[in-house]
């Protein structure tokens, strides 16, 4: 291992691909006839296998939780802050596994993966998946590597509500459910917002249809937008305004529209680095799973505390203050729903001023309840 | 579990305990560091949770084995349906509130029976200390008055008038010093008073 990987860090690890022959019948009617899952895995299963942790990817997400890819890997996996020896999700104790759902972008199959059909990228071809969907194949997944219950499924915003519609799907699967900065399901505004972010893409003269692949381009300033709208609204305003403020980047206006604010600068930039290694028609798609997320709707005639009668499993759900766009209320309502049930919950109103990325920050309070929560979760399954 | 370790057994939970029927559900308020549940479920076998809104007490709960909601009492119970535990319990919390009435109200609403105990601001100690002209300052009540959670005092009488002001039965009142019931001249004897009573 390379001197330049900290004692807690998970090191270096390396994608596995799960290949499924078994069609999965998705919620939209269609069949995916065969697929790969990429995932990695960070620690060791025990005996009984009853340490397994999952963790749900976000809108753009993916599989590499934790570590790095080689030595002088500059980024780390998503959530390494959280995840590995003696944090708060402490990999000497847990067998943790991420991975990238169905239609994502690195290495499961997706929109840009060979239609082994046409020999052609699936393109507009790549059926709608819900979390339903994602949930189904993660079970399988779990088939494959010997859990038959995990200790715990854990995920924030998307991640989170794959947390919540395991414990209705797989009741008897899901111990601990941990949902962060999530919603039992997303409120008209926050369509409004993924419809702006789709229409950039959709309108985006380079998308063809979602075609593009065959075209040798990519519609990169219709993603571009999109991030750079999302990324405003995964902000608080107090948050970007502790930041950048009016920050200039000269002294004067130059009253033209190039970037003179360093709030322009950062989102451009932003945008950019997104559009450059994130695929439009996965972006597509997540977004319309997150619009279609609504287990109320699926298992409780429209009533979420009647769709969790069916859950078995414990709660932590956890929100922040500053989130305007899954706003605590959000996840009292899930909370509610889990009290009307008797379930076992604790929630955690966290402080923050990050906004929805709060999630994937290394905040005290949130930190301490996590690493708590985690604890109590070990000693249960030790 | 490794539950017990740090519980902070105050000498009234036993009194609470006493009540409280077996393996019924509870809802604690301003449960703390959550040591009241946890001996609950330890002695009583109940169910519930806390509810509580600071920091460092909800990952106390979580340390000692109790489920706690995070949340702010003065904004109400909305969370909790009708008649939805068998007790609701405000121990220590209710001259910290802001809205008295209303949480006792709410406190009736979601639980079949409720609980509250407090410092008796009657105490003959807590007279004896403003009759030389200084706010009481005890083992119960440890602030100072400029440095204080605690926002409306009440006296064992008051107390009793306010539950039957709001048409509240009570059940069953425990004047009590260091864990002790007082036989007689509660409002003066009694530091601490539990009241059980129903809607």
């Amino acid at each position: 291992m390379s001197q330049s990987i900290e004692n807690d860090s998970v090191g270096i690890v390396v994608p596995q691909v799960a290949h499924f022959d078994e069609p999965l019948a998705l919620t939209s009617g269609n069949t995916l006839a065969n697929y790969d899952l990429v995932y990695e895995t960070y620690g060791k299963l025990n005996s009984d296998a009853s340490n397994a942790i999952l963790i749900c990817h976000a809108l753009s997400g993916h599989q590499h939780v934790a570590g790095k890819h080689h030595a002088d890997d500059k980024q780390v996996g998503w959530w390494d802050n959280m995840i590995g020896p003696g944090k708060p999700i402490d990999t000497n104790r847990f067998f943790v596994v991420g991975l990238n759902n169905l239609g994502g972008c690195h290495g499961s199959t997706g929109p840009s993966s060979i239609n082994p059909e046409t020999g052609l990228p699936y393109g507009s071809r790549f059926p709608v998946v819900t979390v339903k969907d994602w949930v189904d194949s993660q079970a399988r997944l779990s088939d494959r590597l010997g859990i038959t219950q995990w200790a715990a499924v854990v995920g924030g915003s998307l991640g989170g509500m794959q947390a919540l519609m395991w414990s209705m799907s797989f009741p008897e699967r899901i111990r601990h459910a941990v949902v962060i900065a999530s919603a039992p399901k997303l409120s008209a505004q926050n369509i409004a917002f993924n419809d702006v972010a789709r229409q950039a893409i959709l309108t985006d003269p380079d998308f063809h249809n979602g075609d593009y692949y065959q075209h040798g381009v990519v519609p990169t300033r219709g993603l571009r937008l999109a991030r750079m709208l999302g990324h405003i609204t995964y902000l608080s305003d107090d948050g970007m305004g502790e930041k950048f403020g009016r920050l200039l980047r000269n002294e004067k206006f130059k009253y033209s529209f190039d970037v003179e604010f360093e709030i322009e600068s950062y989102l451009r930039y932003q945008g950019d680095k997104f559009a450059g290694y994130f695929d439009a028609n996965t972006y597509l798609l997540m977004t319309k799973a997150l619009d279609y997320f609504d287990p109320a709707r699926r298992f409780g005639e429209g009533n979420l505390s009647r769709a969790l009668a069916r859950a078995k499993a414990s709660f932590f759900v956890a929100a922040f203050d500053s989130d305007w766009r899954f706003a605590p209320d959000r996840s009292r309502e899930i909370v509610k729903a889990l009290v009307d049930n008797r379930l076992p919950v604790t929630y955690a109103d966290i402080e923050s001023a990050h906004g929805h990325d709060a999630f994937l920050m290394k905040d005290p309070q949130y930190f301490a309840v996590m690493r708590r929560y985690m604890d109590r979760i070990y000693r249960e399954v030790a | 579990m490794m539950a017990n370790v740090s519980l902070n057994i105050r000498p009234e939970f036993k009194q609470i305990a006493e009540q409280i029927k077996e393996g019924s559900r509870v809802l604690d308020l301003g449960c703390g560091d959550g040591s009241l549940l946890a001996y609950l479920q330890q002695t009583r076998k109940v169910s519930g949770y806390g509810v509580d809104r600071d920091d460092d007490n909800i990952s106390a709960c979580l340390d000692n084995g109790v489920h706690v909601i995070q949340s702010n009492l003065e904004s109400g119970l909305s969370m909790f349906e009708s008649d939805s535990f068998d007790y609701v319990i405000l121990s220590h919390t209710i001259q910290a509130m802001k809205d008295v009435e209303g949480i006792l109200k709410e406190m009736s609403r979601v639980g079949k029976e409720c609980i509250v105990s407090f410092p008796n601001f009657g105490f003959w100690d807590n007279r004896r200390q403003l009759i030389l002209g200084r706010m009481p300052v005890s083992d119960l009540i440890p602030y100072q008055w400029y440095d204080t959670p605690n926002i409306h005092f009440c006296t064992v009488k008051d107390f009793h008038r306010l539950c039957t002001q709001l048409g509240f039965h009570v059940q069953d009142v425990r004047p009590l010093h260091n864990g002790e019931r007082v036989p007689f001249l509660a409002n003066l004897l009694a530091s601490l008073a539990i009241f059980r009573f129903t809607k």
